[in-house]
């Protein structure tokens, strides 16, 4: 430390630091998944109650990420990442997060309840119980397998925008869960392969930290393959289609050959180009999801205007 | 900093939290009308409202052989 040193005295928290609280790039993904479940559901929703649907699940993704930040504070304060959360920068107390990540939990589940249905309001109250109990206060610090498990919760919202619209669980929503479960483990440790330093550092046992990169290379390998025909399997349902297919063909083979390159680097290879590989691999997962919803909302969007694939064959 | 810092309305602080109050406001009234029309729209789609309430009501009966 020099003299030079200023001592940072905590701002008064600002109405954006709540804000902050509830993770809005997560809730931005879960808004995402959420709609394209409720829309690409058989059932027509009235415009209204979807919008309300959504935001409630957008509230209670928000509510676990409160949670999440109460009870994660000391990990999040020694890593880069997360040092200016609205709790580890000290503007917002633990005390606090905690109180708002309860209280918007409550709402949102009874509002879902009373906005669609008791079935995705339940699955709502589970997912938050998921994420902020069963992750954030028992796997995340205890085993490397955490992104696994943790990754159901990330999955939940899409079956929950379903459930909004149809008021059950089916098999194309359980694909959709399953998409999303399946893809988070190889693209978080993709990240991990590059973050490795923050999460040793913040005693969070992650793969590429408890058994070597080249292992981790190998399960982001089998989680790509595993994923292909889950993803692909979604074509041949009623919300899929040849356009579907397309896109997710052409994901799924880049996917598995940015997994197979990953394999047959060797660390010092890695080390050389300071994981350009691997951030490439993070990068093309972010598109992977990302454009797999989206062909799905295209599906949908040509089924309202009355399109119809002709004899395209629906297995399920 | 350094300086005596006079509590005033025109305090940072106070600007601050009245900002925080404002949109919290927003928020809160957002949510009033949001309420208000979800009720409209269910009403509107004739959904069954009523409820058990300790009392005998005969729209809540099921007619024989529905």
């Amino acid at each position: 430390m020099t003299d030079a040193t200023v001592i940072e005295r905590p701002r008064d928290a600002e109405f954006g630091d709540f804000f902050a609280l509830l993770k809005p790039r997560v809730m931005s993904l879960v808004v995402f998944t959420a709609a394209v479940g409720l829309f690409s559901a058989p059932v027509s929703v009235h415009p209204l109650l979807a919008f309300a649907s959504i935001l409630f699940i957008a509230v209670g993704a928000g509510a676990s990420g409160a949670l999440n930040m109460w009870w994660d504070a000391d990990i999040d304060r020694v890593m880069r990442r997360t040092r200016n959360r609205p709790v580890p920068s000290g503007r917002i107390s633990p005390e606090d997060a905690r109180t708002v990540g309860i209280w918007l939990s409550v709402l949102s589940v009874v509002m879902l309840g009373l906005t669609a249905n008791m079935v995705a309001a339940g699955l709502l109250a589970f997912t938050i119980f998921f994420y902020a109990v069963v992750y954030s206060m028992w796997l995340k610090r205890s085993t490397p397998q955490n992104i696994v498990i943790g990754g159901a919760a990330g999955a939940f919202p899409p079956m929950v925008g379903w459930a909004a619209a149809t008021g059950g669980v089916s098999v194309e929503s359980l694909l959709m869960f399953g998409l999303i479960f399946l893809w988070t483990p190889p693209h978080f440790w993709a990240l991990a392969m590059f973050m490795d330093d923050d999460y040793s550092r913040a005693g969070v046992p992650m793969l590429p930290v408890t058994h070597g990169k080249p292992a981790t290379r190998r399960h982001i390998m089998f989680y790509s393959l595993i994923l292909a025909p889950v993803s692909l399997a979604l074509a041949f349902t009623q919300i899929g289609g040849p356009l579907y297919l397309a896109v997710s063909l052409v994901l799924n083979l880049l996917f598995i050959s940015g997994a197979w390159r990953l394999l047959k680097r060797s660390d010092a290879e890695a080390e050389a180009d300071r994981y350009a590989a691997e951030k490439k691999y993070f990068r093309l997962s972010l598109l992977y999801m990302l454009l797999h919803f989206t062909a799905l909302l295209g599906e949908a969007a040509l089924r309202w205007t009355g399109f119809d694939w002709a004899s395209w064959p629906q297995w399920v | 900093m350094g300086v005596i810092m006079a509590i005033n309305r025109d305090h940072e602080l106070h600007r601050r939290r009245a900002h925080r109050n404002m949109w919290l406001g927003l928020v809160l009234g957002g949510f009033v009308v949001l309420v208000f029309g979800i009720t409209m729209v269910k009403l509107k789609n004739g959904q069954m409202m009523e409820a058990f309430d300790h009392t005998v009501r005969p729209s809540l009966v099921v007619e024989q052989g529905k």
